[in-house]
């Protein structure tokens, strides 16, 4: 039991990391994604090699325990999107 | 801005009908706490259907089996909002994520459960990952 938005589409509530075309790796829980891009909630951005860690390594980080919380929302365009992929799965 | 009441009980009653405290106050939690010997579960329960609505059915298949933690107790995230700060602030390292499930052996924290790692799977999946965690830190019950 709990709330559904059947509206969505089928990351809708769903933790995933969002590689893009640039220096950047975005986490956060999908709200929707369409041709414009991907709204993200409660979100975290990480740039490659900022404090020492890769795009690999914050993926590992994050993966095993989860991510503090930078921004509220966040929408990256589609073509800014590398990849999106499900936390959970990682 | 917490939920109607008359929303979250079946909710909470999905938890603590199958014998888990709900922890309502910060008092609550640092009783809970500050009992350290054993083994403790602490659920951080949530609204949220896409993964809160596969925890706690997770959470009661996995208290059906022989092993299972000496106390289990749940906070509300969203909802006891004192209680549950003060629940996190036990976990200070860990990221708040809700649901999300904590266990501790002798008030050390030795397993956490993300909401990632609960979203898209199904209760079966989550008690499976608590059946793990129960039989390697959980004494068998004596007949």
């Amino acid at each position: 039991m709990g709330t559904f938005h059947q509206n969505k589409g089928e990351l809708h509530g769903i933790t995933v990391i969002v590689d893009t075309t640039g220096p950047e790796i975005v986490v956060g829980r999908c709200d929707d994604m369409d041709d414009r891009g991907i709204f993200l909630h409660e979100a975290d951005i990480h740039r490659d090699g900022d404090g020492g860690r890769s795009k690999e390594d914050y993926i590992r980080r994050v993966a095993q325990l989860g991510f503090w919380k930078k921004h509220d929302h966040l929408m990256i365009p589609s073509d800014k999107i590398a990849s999106v992929r499900r936390l959970g799965e990682l | 801005m917490p939920y109607s009441e008359l929303l979250v009980r079946p909710m909470r009653e999905e938890l603590t009908s199958a014998g888990v405290k709900e922890l309502r106050t910060p008092e609550d939690v640092d009783s809970f706490m500050n009992e350290k010997s054993g083994t403790a579960m602490l659920v951080v329960n949530s609204v949220c259907g896409c993964a809160a609505g596969m925890a706690r059915p997770g959470v009661r298949l996995a208290l059906q089996g022989e092993r299972r933690p000496d106390r289990i107790a749940s906070v509300f995230a969203g909802q006891d909002l004192e209680a549950t700060a003060k629940a996190r602030a036990y976990i200070a390292d860990i990221p708040p994520s809700s649901p999300s499930i904590a266990f501790f052996k002798d008030g050390e924290l030795v397993y956490f459960i993300p909401r990632h790692r609960i979203e898209g799977r199904d209760a079966n999946a989550v008690a499976g990952d608590l059946a793990q965690v129960f039989a390697e830190h959980c004494a068998v019950p004596a007949s």
